[in-house]
């Protein structure tokens, strides 16, 4: 009806012919879909590339995945960041509180350097105080000669990174009951506390792809036996069990075999929920087309589980063992703080903060909880990474 | 309803049988048994060993027969209250036990529900206020809660405690009233000792507890019925309460599954550090004195009560969201 309404219209006015303009290029059909370079940029990266992306726009997560990254790093040359061996004795200063790092002495521009310290006994309570003692000035040297370590138990060496001026000392984080350097028993401690966690995780990630895969593929009474057996475990109070496993541990096993020990006990009783994620995860996945194609080419299911159910959701997998690492090393550290964990001369953060066991400690030597320090930032800066680390692990959401 | 209670409980029951089992190869684990070690160690020090008291111990708990019979007798035992006997102190475990297993159940029970006041004001307003200054302090309190060990908050809030309120706070009651009877005094007197160790103990789950409720409140609040609400003009307060702060309910019942096992295991060390006169201190030293039967029933016990209280949590659970006891069969 419109149509021969405007044919009217047209017969009775004769408009002038619209300005047209035609291009001698020739016609290509597929420019409209022609991708600006960011949109291709964008269209083509690979899941690994957008998840990187992702995670670059997550501040918090960055910053704590360079902190975790030094920490790991600073592992390796503990023995060169710490000012002192791990078991050199200052039976001259014990219970010496953290020494401050001045700049200037009288005025003057003297570079890092500390007061030596003087103690005397209070005779009434019986206690050492210490004071500074403004005559002693100890600059801290760098890159010096100190207490002669094996570096990693093989190479000897002496180099440290800083330690204290010759005849002096240098106690930046205090001293404990038998005058130990609690700065360098932390940078030692990091090695073990640090090196649990991975380790725990490894054992739970083994068990929980394993038994997750096998329960989630297959499906059925598999799964059945799984989910049960995933039930008996998670319904153990995690503490006490562990307590009591560390508690079998035969006292006879040198320290180095109880790490190990507790890093499996830590490890066997976390995989639960990681099992869980792998199930459900693998439970959706083996109805996609890729699944049956392979299925359908012969492929076997171990190639199907590993080379293409697995890859799809690895980046959840790291994500849920990011945010399961820090529970370990609280488990650790709970364990070691109550003598049923890591012994000495095996030293973790743990270990350390046994010395710190009842209130005396906090009224009259509180730097003794220093150890908790790092056990805070460790556990945050995991928890900020493996948050991060979720939110990026679907990229396309 | 009653098919679904039914089932659940079925369920309950091999879970508990495994755990038993699982607790008694752990009671088993240390080599050679308690007995056999005591008499080498009185032997040593040249003591008079009673054998007629030890042989007597050894046929009652059957430390004689094979391992099957031994664990049926000891889940057999458990079945009439008899906890097996502490070698350590000489007395059945049942009476070394005496009010511990109350006071830890008091203590869970309190957690959880200290947990459930903190978490759920603070949960909905930092839903309500996303990325506000407020729900990031909040968030990131909650993180601090969740990353320091817990035994050490205690060791601080015990001093804290005794600098600026000047009372002791170590144990859960006044010394007067220890190895009493239950009475009104002793029980206000428990009241009185208990938050501290609450406090301590509830950090960790609140945490959870809190970004769990934010999340669930905040995918609520996006969806479409409440932006309908809101769009006809209903209260903003009335439009959180109708529906979605009820939805966002269920966490706080589905959850004690996870927050049960923590809350015991916190309770654990926690009470080690405080001194408190539940399970966690005696499990300690039964563990280090090896005295495995004491050990294994507080392990025992421990695992039972998270059990049986993430059984009563599915049903209430079950009770309160018709799609769990009504769909669960198809969804799972």
């Amino acid at each position: 009806m419109t149509i021969t309404h405007d044919e009217g219209a047209v017969t009775r006015r004769r408009p002038e012919p619209l300005e047209h303009f035609v291009s001698r290029e020739p016609f290509d059909p597929y420019s409209v879909e022609t991708l600006t370079p960011e949109q291709e940029r964008y269209y083509l990266a690979t899941q690994w590339q957008l998840m990187w992306w992702k995670l670059k726009r997550h501040r918090l997560a960055v910053a704590s995945g360079i902190l975790l990254l030094l920490l790991y790093l600073s592992i390796l040359i503990s023995e060169f960041l710490a000012p002192y061996a791990l078991d050199s004795r200052h039976t001259q200063h014990i219970y010496a509180p953290p020494q401050s790092v001045h700049l200037f002495h009288e005025g003057e521009f003297v570079g890092p350097f500390v007061y030596g310290l003087k103690q005397t006994l209070d005779m009434t309570t019986m206690k050492r105080v210490y004071t500074e003692d403004p005559t002693k000035v100890q600059p801290i040297r760098f890159f010096c000669r100190g207490d002669p370590y094996r570096f990693w138990g093989m190479l000897e060496a002496r180099l440290h990174l800083f330690c204290p001026a010759e005849g002096g000392q240098l106690f930046l984080l205090g001293t404990d009951r038998l005058g130990r350097d609690m700065l360098s028993r932390i940078i030692y401690g990091t090695r073990i506390s640090l090196t649990v966690g991975l380790f725990g995780i490894a054992i739970s990630f083994t068990l929980g792809i394993v038994i997750g895969g096998l329960a989630g593929y297959y499906g059925g009474w598999v799964d059945n036996i799984s989910q049960r057996g995933i039930e008996v475990v998670r319904s153990f109070p995690e503490l006490p069990l562990w307590m009591a496993l560390s508690a079998a541990l035969p006292v006879t096993w040198s320290p180095i075999l109880v790490y190990f020990g507790i890093t499996i006990i830590l490890g066997l009783l976390d995989w639960t929920g990681l099992a869980r994620a792998v199930r459900s995860k693998l439970l959706a996945l083996r109805e996609e087309d890729f699944c049956t194609a392979a299925q359908l080419m012969g492929a076997r299911p171990a190639r199907i589980i590993g080379r293409h159910l697995l890859p799809s959701f690895a980046s959840h997998l790291i994500a849920s063992a990011t945010l399961s690492i820090p529970h370990m090393i609280l488990g650790e550290t709970a364990l070691s703080f109550l003598g049923l964990g890591l012994r000495p001369p095996i030293t973790s953060w743990g270990v350390l903060l046994t010395e710190a066991q009842n209130i005396n400690v906090v009224a009259l030597y509180p730097w003794l909880m220093l150890p908790v320090v790092p056990v805070i930032v460790t556990v945050l800066a995991f928890n900020f990474l493996g948050d991060g680390l979720r939110d990026a692990a679907d990229p396309y959401s | 309803m009653f098919a679904y209670v039914m089932r659940r409980i079925m369920i309950m029951i091999p879970t508990l049988l495994a755990v038993s089992l699982i607790v008694f190869v752990i009671i088993q684990l240390p080599p050679g048994d308690y007995l056999s070690n005591q008499i080498a160690e009185l032997q040593a020090r040249g003591e008079n060993v009673d054998q007629s008291k030890i042989e007597f111990l050894r046929r009652h708990y059957g430390l004689d027969r094979p391992m099957h019979e031994q664990y049926l007798l000891w889940v057999w035992g458990l079945l009439q209250g008899d906890l097996g006997y502490s070698f350590e102190y000489n007395m059945p475990v049942s009476e070394v036990v005496g009010d511990r297993l109350f006071l830890t159940f008091l203590l869970s029970f309190s957690t959880i529900v200290f947990t459930w006041l903190v978490s759920f004001p603070i949960g909905v307003y930092s839903a309500t206020h996303q990325y506000s200054w407020t729900d990031h302090g909040l968030t990131f309190l909650g993180f601090l809660g969740l990353a320091t060990p817990n035994f050490l908050l205690a060791l601080v809030l015990l001093y804290v405690g005794n600098v600026w309120f000047g009372t002791s706070i170590g144990g859960l009651m006044d010394d007067r009233y220890i190895g009493q009877p239950m009475s009104w005094g002793k029980f206000l007197s428990v009241l009185e000792h208990l938050w501290v160790p609450v406090i301590v103990i509830g950090t960790a789950g609140t945490a959870g507890m809190i970004r769990r409720l934010r999340a669930n409140l905040l995918d609520e609040l996006r969806k479409q019925y409440v932006i309908t609400a809101r769009a006809k003009g209903l209260h903003p307060f009335r439009a959180l309460v109708k529906y979605p702060l009820r939805m966002s309910l269920n966490p706080f019942i589905a959850d004690i599954g996870n927050l049960l096992p923590q809350v015991v295991s916190g309770a654990a060390i926690v009470a080690v550090v405080l001194s408190l006169p539940t399970t966690g201190p005696m499990l300690l030293e039964a563990l280090q004195s090896q005295d495995m039967y004491l050990a294994g029933s507080f392990l025992m016990f421990l695992s039972a009560l998270t059990i049986v209280g993430v059984l009563l949590s599915d049903l209430a659970l079950a009770a309160l969201d018709p799609r769990i006891r009504l769909g669960a069969s198809t969804s799972r």
